[in-house]
């Protein structure tokens, strides 16, 4: 097991590198250039002459690759363009209310989703399985920004009532917080629940007919048992893949809840950075995002080893 | 030949004339297909059903609700919503079937390199995909457009390059699949070269699940656009979006809320529809997932 960790840990090399890469070659693509972008009118040979020897751009492509790629794994993402603050302790700031709004939501589409995945699953073409069915391809195709809206509108037109607008930490007052994030995270989660709970079903379905499972029922288990211990254990594979997608593309990819939600987290910082044109803030978020996503891959792999046994890792 | 064949035949792509029928014949499919056919409708006609220049002003018509002049009202510039939904519908599907066409065109080819000459050409392709794969698609689309610039063209690259690597390891998954075959094995003991057989042989087979895979694709590439223009990315002003329709209503929803309720509908129906067309179409092209 071991082995295989480190293993899989030597392949995310290459993929970071290219990843790294990746984001490099996007950033200049960028028209126009970064201390046009900076000075603006106030432009003149010297300050450009200045600024580019500061941020290295005088320097040949591939020595500026390195040298960025090398202070990134340091944690010196550099300093944002507006703000001068470095990018790096920023991004842990907002990470962690990005972690938040993505626990959140995972923990209500499973409450969701894995009940009522393994109900259909049981109650197959039954008038409860057809109202699941409906329900999980109405969670896949509403889009959360238009869900959001309609949410909105919903509760201040019926209750007057409206989500606060500053953030609050979860430290600093656990009410208020859980005011500002449980609508948010119950959208995300709900789109998320859709997704499992058709996965759920339909893997939970395929094990069902398996031979084991009419073993297991033969021999007198009791329901529960061959349900839980033996069907749906067997069957969670492909619903942690899903999952461990899912996590994975919630770190950033909660960017359109947070801004309509002004929550400060990862996804906003980003966006608000790619319409700041603040390329260190870009380009540090999107490699640290991509970063999270890469190792959450690899923990969802070494946790089949756990689910199934029979995975060998040798 | 012909014999060797006749065993794969069910698993390709079947006659159009069977295929739309046995779609017609589901309830799912049927759905779909009505939903995705008003789309199309909307989008190919919608110089004859739009009532009014989208782009048009009125003063005198700002945030009107619903009647039977403004269907469904008009919005902070007086400009008639119902207009801007029906050319909505026509930059969805553009830079859908764009977007998706060239994700296919790229996965299709990358995808049938990668299946069916393996070795280190393989490790390549797929290490590209994963590392496309590293980036959630939402902010990858975001951060490409970032650096291309805000326009219709530049959405549909973004949301083609991220979808590449969903076709290139479909098509790679089934070209593996078929490769093992006995029929490309006699294929290739009578000498036929390699590229008749990948493009004659191999790709009617893989056609079943790239044609699911363009269907789901098309709706998320619908639901990446409208995200995109809803944070001001996407498709830029006068050009209607639904996406940044819904974002600018949201200014005004207390007073106008036809300005959220309509576009959001459409949204919703589009991607519903799709969804279940995709469904659908994967029960009929390939009965071994129907569940």
């Amino acid at each position: 097991m071991r082995d295989y960790i480190i293993r899989r840990l030597l392949t995310l090399i290459p993929i970071l590198i290219g990843v790294s890469i990746a984001i490099f070659i996007v950033m200049q693509l960028i028209p126009g250039d970064v201390v046009s972008g900076i000075l603006g009118i106030e432009e003149t040979p010297e300050l450009r002459a200045m600024w580019e020897a500061k941020l290295g751009l005088d320097k040949p492509l591939i020595q500026q690759y390195f040298s960025w790629i090398g202070k990134a794994l340091t944690g010196d993402f550099g300093e944002s363009f507006r703000t001068g603050a470095p990018v790096f302790p920023e991004i842990m700031n907002r990470f962690k209310i990005s972690a938040e709004l993505a626990i959140l939501a995972c923990v209500i589409a499973w409450i969701i989703a894995l009940p009522l995945g393994i109900l259909s699953s049981l109650k197959r073409n039954s008038i409860i399985d057809r109202i699941v069915r409906v329900v999980a391809l109405l969670g896949v195709s509403v889009p959360n920004f238009a869900s959001a809206t309609l949410l909105i509108l919903f509760f201040s037109k019926a209750f007057n009532y409206y989500t606060p607008v500053k953030y609050v930490g979860l430290f600093e007052n656990f009410g208020t917080n859980m005011e500002i994030m449980l609508l948010p995270a119950f959208i995300l989660g709900s789109v998320m629940a859709g997704s499992v709970m058709r996965m759920t079903r339909s893997s939970m379905l395929e094990v069902l007919r398996q031979d084991y499972i009419k073993a297991v029922r033969a021999k007198g288990a009791p329901e529960r048992v061959t349900i839980f211990r033996h069907a749906f254990k067997n069957s969670s594979i492909p619903i942690v893949t899903l999952i461990g997608m899912q996590i994975g593309g919630l770190m950033g990819g909660t960017v359109v809840i947070e801004q309509i939600f002004s929550i400060p987290g990862l996804g906003q910082f980003t966006l608000t950075g790619i319409t700041q044109r603040d390329f260190p803030v870009v380009q540090g978020c999107v490699l640290f995002i991509a970063f999270l996503y890469v190792v959450i891959n690899l923990l969802v792999d070494i946790l089949y080893s756990y689910i199934d046994p029979r995975i060998s890792y040798s | 030949m012909e014999k060797t064949n006749r065993p794969v035949k069910n698993r390709s792509l079947p006659g159009n004339e069977s295929l739309l029928r046995q779609l017609w014949n589901d309830p799912m499919g049927r759905t779909g297909m009505i939903g995705v056919s008003i789309v199309i409708l909307l989008a190919v006609f919608a110089p004859w059903i739009a009532q009014y220049d989208v782009a048009k002003m009125n003063a005198r018509a700002k945030l009107t609700g619903p009647s039977a002049q403004f269907w469904f009202g008009t919005d902070h510039f007086g400009r008639d919503v119902f207009s801007r939904i029906v050319y909505g519908a026509r930059v969805s599907l553009e830079v859908g079937i764009v977007a998706v066409g060239i994700a296919a065109g790229f996965g299709y080819l990358l995808g049938m390199i990668a299946g069916f000459f393996e070795g280190r050409v393989e490790s390549i392709i797929m290490m590209v995909m994963d590392v496309i794969f590293a980036f959630p698609s939402i902010l990858l689309a975001l951060f490409i457009v970032s650096a291309l610039g805000p326009s219709i063209i530049n959405t549909m690259i973004a949301i083609g390059i991220v979808n590449i690597p969903v076709f290139t390891r479909t098509v790679r998954a089934s070209v593996k699949t078929v490769k093992s075959t006995d029929y490309i094995a006699n294929a290739r003991s009578i000498g036929l070269k390699k590229m008749s057989i990948l493009f004659k042989h191999v790709t009617p087979n893989v056609l079943a699940p790239f044609t699911v895979q363009a269907t789901l694709a098309l709706s998320g590439a619908i639901l990446t656009e409208a995200s995109m223009s809803f944070l001001g990315l996407g498709i830029q002003p006068p050009n209607p979006s639904w996406g940044s329709m819904l974002s600018d209503a949201r200014k005004y929803m207390e007073r106008a809320p036809w300005l959220v309720l309509f576009p959001a509908l459409f949204i919703i129906m589009t991607i519903l529809s799709f969804n279940i067309l995709g469904d659908a179409l994967r029960d009929v092209l390939d009965p071994k997932l129907k569940l």
